[in-house]
């Protein structure tokens, strides 16, 4: 009999362990989910914060700006996360759901910029494209010669679009559609370079979009999935490619990959930061006021992160890649951080 | 039937029997080519993650004389672990490096001067400080980890070769560590910290220890439930319940529910755990119950084939000197069959150590810096561990993502050692 009492006796013993958290509803750690793009930037903070405060380390997941949003604006509650990483804005949507879960004092921070960058191996030499060359050599449909229809893009060399551009196969790893930086890129290269063709802009607001945000599926797009040092690598062993980033990506591995000037300016930290680089983005977080009293450590946490030492022009972010904001902006934005002045929804 | 038509069958036989034997060769030789491409892929991963990933587990420290000046410091007399705490460590060791390389000057040299050693140095002269305080006002020569960008170029990763402008590590460090390196003060050796530290966003800081407790701690709640309940399941099914439609449909269900994706069982996890029981995110309570649903009917599969496999002759004899079904089945059945069970869970539970889809829905793909104690508190999990590593912009991480997968699969290696040594030291045949 004695396997039948060894599985009640182990039976009991899951029992209890299941039990015995349930009576704990309290949590003493700040919880953070939200964009893997922030991610880097975050938790940084929160180990920083860990280390030198009294308050537990904050944990920071990685579940994209959509599916954090989704869970942040669940309710109020411990069940539910503080704080949430985006690398957009929040969508009229979104707070449309926060507020009818009784999120109703969302603190919005903006906490720097980040660039997304066209890049390639040392081998290639560097190439000056416009928003217009990288729209028609992605693009899924693209007017044809005569500029009166569009057709199928009909395009494999750089230079059948361009002739300035190398005589060299188009060949582009980037990130898929899941992905906040295919977003990023989708709105500020593809819809400036397909505004700058008369045809396309001409479109109404609908068919536009539908042109602008389609990228060609014939393989010269591969979707390389969400890890950006997986492009680096393989533009590395394929030095034929090209591929889309984040500047972080870049920033660490200067090495061996080179950022292609984007209408006449090269990916650098100072470009991106004066905004002459036209293709970077900014990242938010947002914090639940309601919070603040519930979770403790939280405004202490929100005053690290909004601190000049983290996100000033020599914080600690900077050397992660986070690209800064203009001094008045960062005042603002971390007065509305000490006050946690909510959004008006 | 004459003679010659014999003769004839004999000879075709005889022809053909070349033929055959050559198509028995051709087919042998089909099996060892599959057998050497598929030793030949594992040798090939094998031998690419260890030689990315043996590096991770050493690491470069440098030499310097720390002065623990407990003036510079703010420390009094006799401190207590909070005083310790507050006492400015930064301070002992920006002099420290100051006084190593006097001629360094300009504000922008000195920072990067200042980053040659680890940010969390700190903290390791005050765990020395605090072990000793008897060293408060000498001068000790002490090893700190160096900074990431450090190891990754003494490693060999970044070649002098490349221009300056295109490297992050520049010319002016490569002489300071030329310069350590001619006095002796600069050393590579076991990285301690890659398995005594939990992550952190400097890769000279981060280890697995987080994600290892993690995984144990998950694998302990996943074997406490699936074990027990997985075998409970394949005696009832097989020894005594009625063979019926209802029993079939359940049977047709428990396959169906081994080849369902298992995001799927992150999904239901989420669904029914964390939003309607209340048990707490990112747990390894959670991520055990959910990797246990998982591996439920892989185990209950296993362990029916097993019963099914002990000879009858066994079950007849205890019937017959008059044991009851009972006794029959937990005395002479389940003994034999234990083997072939605890293969089918050993593996099972390796399957189960390896996923990182359904832990995602449950908030175990999280950064977590301090080693999990509980099954309560936040953790996450070895495989975890390796994808966040992997998508991380650092270049040190990524040895460490292949140093991961090395501790990973020497833990699956031990798992299904086990699994088949077990088999071997407890199996009987008939």
């Amino acid at each position: 009999m004695s396997i039948i009492q060894k599985t009640i006796a182990s039976l009991v013993f899951i029992t209890l362990f299941i039990c015995s958290p349930l009576a704990q509803a309290q949590r003493d750690q700040i919880s953070v989910v939200g964009s893997s793009t922030v991610y880097p930037f975050t938790t940084v903070v929160a180990e920083r914060f860990g280390r030198s405060s009294d308050y537990a380390t904050p944990k920071v997941e990685s579940t994209g700006t959509g599916g954090g949003m989704k869970q942040f604006c669940g309710g109020v509650g411990t069940q539910y996360p503080d704080l949430v990483n985006a690398s957009r804005r929040i969508k009229q949507s979104e707070l449309d759901d926060c507020a009818a879960n009784g999120v109703s004092e969302v603190v919005e921070i903006k906490v720097g910029y980040d660039g997304v960058v066209i890049a390639s191996s040392y081998e290639q030499d560097v190439m000056h494209l416009t928003h217009r060359d990288v729209f028609l050599a992605l693009a899924k449909e693209v007017p044809n010669e005569a500029g009166t229809a569009l057709i199928e893009n009909p395009y494999s060399y750089w230079n059948e679009i361009n002739s300035a551009l190398p005589n060299r196969h188009i060949e582009v790893l980037g990130p898929p559609p899941t992905s906040g930086t295919r977003d990023a890129f989708l709105e500020l290269v593809m819809e400036v370079g397909a505004a700058a063709i008369p045809l396309v802009a001409a479109l109404d607001d609908d068919a536009f979009s539908v042109v602008a945000h389609t990228i060609r599926e014939d393989g010269v797009y591969v979707d390389t999935g969400e890890n950006d040092n997986l492009i680096v690598q393989k533009l590395n062993a394929n030095g034929e490619g090209v591929g889309i980033f984040g500047f972080s990506f870049l920033d660490q591995n200067s090495d061996s990959v080179q950022g292609h000037f984007i209408e006449g300016v090269a990916p650098e930290f100072d470009a991106i930061a004066d905004g002459s680089y036209s293709v970077s983005r900014p990242l938010y977080i947002y914090v639940k006021a309601q919070h603040v009293e519930v979770v403790p450590g939280m405004q202490e946490f929100i005053s690290e992160f909004t601190s000049e030492r983290a996100w000033g022009e020599d914080g600690y972010l900077t050397d992660r890649g986070l690209i800064p904001m203009p001094e008045d902006e960062r005042e603002s934005f971390s007065s509305d951080a000490a006050n946690m002045r909510a959004m008006q929804l | 039937m004459t003679r010659e038509n014999d003769l004839s069958i004999a000879d075709r036989v005889n022809d053909s029997l070349q033929r055959r034997y050559r198509a028995e060769a051709r087919f042998q030789w089909y099996g060892r080519i599959a057998i050497f491409l598929g030793l030949a892929a594992v040798f090939l991963l094998f031998a690419d993650i260890t030689a990315k990933g043996y590096k991770a587990f050493v690491h470069t420290q440098i030499q310097l004389e720390i002065n623990f000046d407990t003036l510079e410091m703010g420390l009094p007399a006799n401190p207590t672990a909070d005083d310790m705490r507050r006492a400015d460590f930064d301070r002992v060791l920006q002099l420290a490096i100051y006084d190593r390389f006097p001629d360094v000057s300009g504000r922008n040299d000195r920072r990067t001067l200042r980053s040659l050693v680890s940010s969390g140095s700190v903290y390791q002269l005050q765990s020395v400080l605090e072990a000793n305080p008897e060293l408060a006002d000498t001068t000790q020569r002490v090893w700190l980890i160096a900074d990431d960008e450090v190891d990754v170029f003494n490693k060999g990763y970044i070649s002098r070769e490349v221009p300056e402008a295109q490297r992050r590590f520049k010319d002016i460090q490569i002489g300071w560590l030329d310069d350590l390196e001619a006095q002796d003060e600069i050393r590579v050796v076991f990285n301690k910290t890659f398995f005594a530290n939990g992550d952190s966003r400097d890769p000279e800081q981060a280890g697995i220890l987080g994600a290892a407790m993690g995984s144990f701690l998950t694998m302990l709640v996943t074997l406490l439930l699936a074990v027990p309940l997985g075998v409970g399941a394949a005696i009832y099914l097989e020894e005594f319940a009625p063979k019926n439609r209802l029993t079939q449909f359940i049977e047709l269900n428990i396959n169906n529910l081994a080849a369902v994706p298992s995001i799927i069982f992150g999904l239901l996890g989420l669904a029914i755990f964390i939003n309607f029981f209340g048990l707490p995110r990112s747990a390894p309570l959670v991520g055990g119950l959910v990797l246990a649903l998982m591996t439920l009917p892989t185990i209950i599969i296993a362990g029916r084939s097993a019963l099914k496999s002990v000879p009858p002759s066994i079950r007849e004899a205890a019937l017959g000197v008059g044991a009851s079904h009972t006794q029959t089945i937990l005395h002479h059945v389940l003994p034999l069959a234990m083997p072939g069970m605890l293969t089918g869970s050993i593996i099972g539970m390796a399957k189960a150590l390896g996923e990182t889809a359904p832990l995602l829905m449950i908030g175990m793909v999280a950064f977590i810096v301090d080693v999990p104690g509980t099954i309560t508190d936040s953790s996450t999990v070895l495989p975890v561990q390796i994808y966040l590593w992997a998508d991380s912009p650092e270049r040190a991480f990524l040895e460490k993502t292949s140093g991961a997968t090395l501790v990973l699969l020497a833990f699956l290696i031990t798992m299904n050692g086990l699994a088949v040594t077990l088999r071997r030291k407890l199996e009987r045949r008939w």
